[in-house]
Formats: C-alpha cells, structure tokens, sequence
C-alpha cells in the first residue's frame, strides 16, 4: 500500500504528512535544546565565577566552523533548488558539497575536542566544560545524523528521481529542514559557548 | 495534486520563482557571513556582560530568522505549520523562564 500524501497535499491541513512531520518533530527538538538552554543558564546564573569561553575555548576554529555550517545551509537549500529547476546533475553537487562541509564541520570539532582532552580539559573538570561537551556533543550527533541522511538522498535514495521526482524532492526539502535547524541551533550555541 | 502534475508544474510555473528564491539565498548567504563576522567583533570589544549577553542574542535573533524564514521558507508557509511554532515557542519562552525564576526564590522567601 501506497504511503498517503507524499506528493498530494491534505485538504484539512494544506500540507504533505511528510511536511507537517518534519515540523513536528523540529518542534521537539527546539524542546531538547531549549532544555540544555535553560540547565546552561542556571547553571552559569548560580555558580559564583565563569569564565568567558575565549578564554578557553579556540574562537577562530569555532569562527571557522560557523562559516562552514553556514555555507552548508546554502548549499543544501541550493540543492532543493535544483531539484525544482529538475537539474538532477546539478543537485548532486550541492548534495555532496553540504556532505562535505558537514564532514569538515565535524573533523574540525574533532581537532578541537582532541586539544582539550590532552591538556586534561574533561566534561568533570568544570561546569563550564560540562556543559560545553554535552551541547556540542549533542549537536555534532545532529551533524552526523543529518549528514548520514542527505547521503542516503545523494546516493542510493535518489533512485526514486526516476520514477517520483516530486517525493523526492519533498524529501530533499525535509532533509534540509533538519539540516537547517542544525545550523540554526549552531548559530546560537557559538556566542553562547564561544564568545560569552 | 498527482505526481504527474505536481512535477509538470515544477518545471513550469516554479522555474522563475525558484530563480528569484536563488537570488534571496545568495544575499541571505552573505548577510549571514557579515553578521557571523560583526558576532565575533562585538565580542572584542569586552562589553559588560549583560550588555555583551543582549548584543550577542540580539545578532543571533536576527541569524536564526533568517535562517528560518528564508533557507526554511517559513516566510510563505501554511497556517498549521505557524500554530505549531507559536505553541513550540510559548513552551520554549517557560522553560526559559524556569531559571530566571529561581532568582525571585530569595525575594519572595525575605518579603
């Protein structure tokens, strides 16, 4: 059986399940962050000092990443664009350019994870390092997780082009919900973390 | 709509749209990038912290609706999609305000 409104819009709603799920689920998560959101600022309200993260943390790295993550924003909001000037060639590049940059995201956290675990900086050193890795973390796992996503769509998913270009392209549009909300969460945890 | 028609009209009716759309995503693109460098400048130059707190949030506001309005459309999106958000957003409003609160927990304790 056919899975209802991939293509078709509902009546009662005026949007495919698929739009009003990835929403849903988007609303979900902004809870989850919101949750970290307000453990970090309890956390830095009570404690008695705080360190500001340039003090700690590698902001140009963190600036680095940003740009990345941005770019990857565009990319991929260029590859749904493809898809509905129906350029399948053309989506592949944007496709594979946001996995790219996802991929250099996370190598980079990588780098940046390594330097403080060698000079002994750990998640039960301090609150403040506590709360930077269990941010971070969670959000690289989005990172993997979206890139894990848009990989599928890039390489064995895309199949469905052929024979259903428009779920395909509503898929594209709802991988790149996620992967926007991604960059949107980063946009605000680099001041937060980084730069306060 | 069947899929039929639904991709014919991608290609039809959307193309010039799409074209325009390109055009708001390259200037959001740069937009992005100008206020990701004003973040990072703001910082240097060692406000107070409350203020440096307001500035920061202030330029991430204007990031993240960017971001969201136009690399997620929701500048043109159904109503539904609008309710949900505004339910996600008085939600996420209290649990932000959970820890603001504990700072009356003295107050109301020595009134």
């Amino acid at each position: 059986m056919d899975i209802p409104y991939t293509v078709e819009v509902r009546r009662d709603t005026g949007l495919t399940n698929g739009k009003i799920g990835i929403w849903l689920f988007l609303a979900s998560e902004v809870m989850l962050f919101g949750a970290l959101f307000a453990s970090y600022i309890l956390i830095r309200t009570g404690a008695p000092s705080w360190p500001r993260g340039d003090t700690i943390l590698d902001v140009p790295l963190a600036t680095f990443n940003t740009i990345v993550l941005i770019s990857s924003s565009v990319t991929m909001v260029m590859a749904w664009a493809s898809l509905m000037r129906r350029r399948f060639g053309t989506y592949r590049i944007y496709m594979g350019a946001t996995i790219l940059l996802g991929l250099v995201f996370l190598i980079v956290k990588y780098f940046e994870y390594g330097h403080h675990l060698r000079l002994g900086e750990f998640p039960s050193t301090n609150n403040f390092l506590a709360i930077y890795y269990t941010l971070t973390g969670l959000h690289m796992l989005h990172v993997f997780g979206g890139m894990v996503v848009n990989a599928y769509f890039w390489g064995p998913g895309a199949k469905l082009w052929k024979t259903n270009p428009v779920w395909f392209t509503n898929r594209v549009e709802h991988s790149g919900l996620f992967w926007h909300f991604v960059d949107l969460v980063w946009i605000f945890l680099f001041p937060t973390l980084y730069l306060l | 709509m069947t899929s039929d028609h639904a991709a014919a009209s991608m290609t039809s009716d959307h193309a010039v749209d799409i074209d325009r759309h390109v055009k708001v995503y390259i200037t959001v693109f740069v937009a992005l990038m100008v206020l990701t460098i004003v973040t990072v400048a703001i910082s240097r130059l060692h406000l107070s912290v409350p203020i440096a707190v307001t500035v920061a949030l202030l330029v991430a506001i204007i990031k993240g609706s960017l971001v969201a309005c136009y690399f997620m459309h929701l500048i043109s999106e159904k109503k539904l999609i609008y309710a949900v958000l505004a339910l996600t957003v008085a939600f996420f409003i209290a649990l932000m305000a959970l820890p603001v609160l504990t700072f009356f927990d003295g107050y109301w304790i020595h009134v």
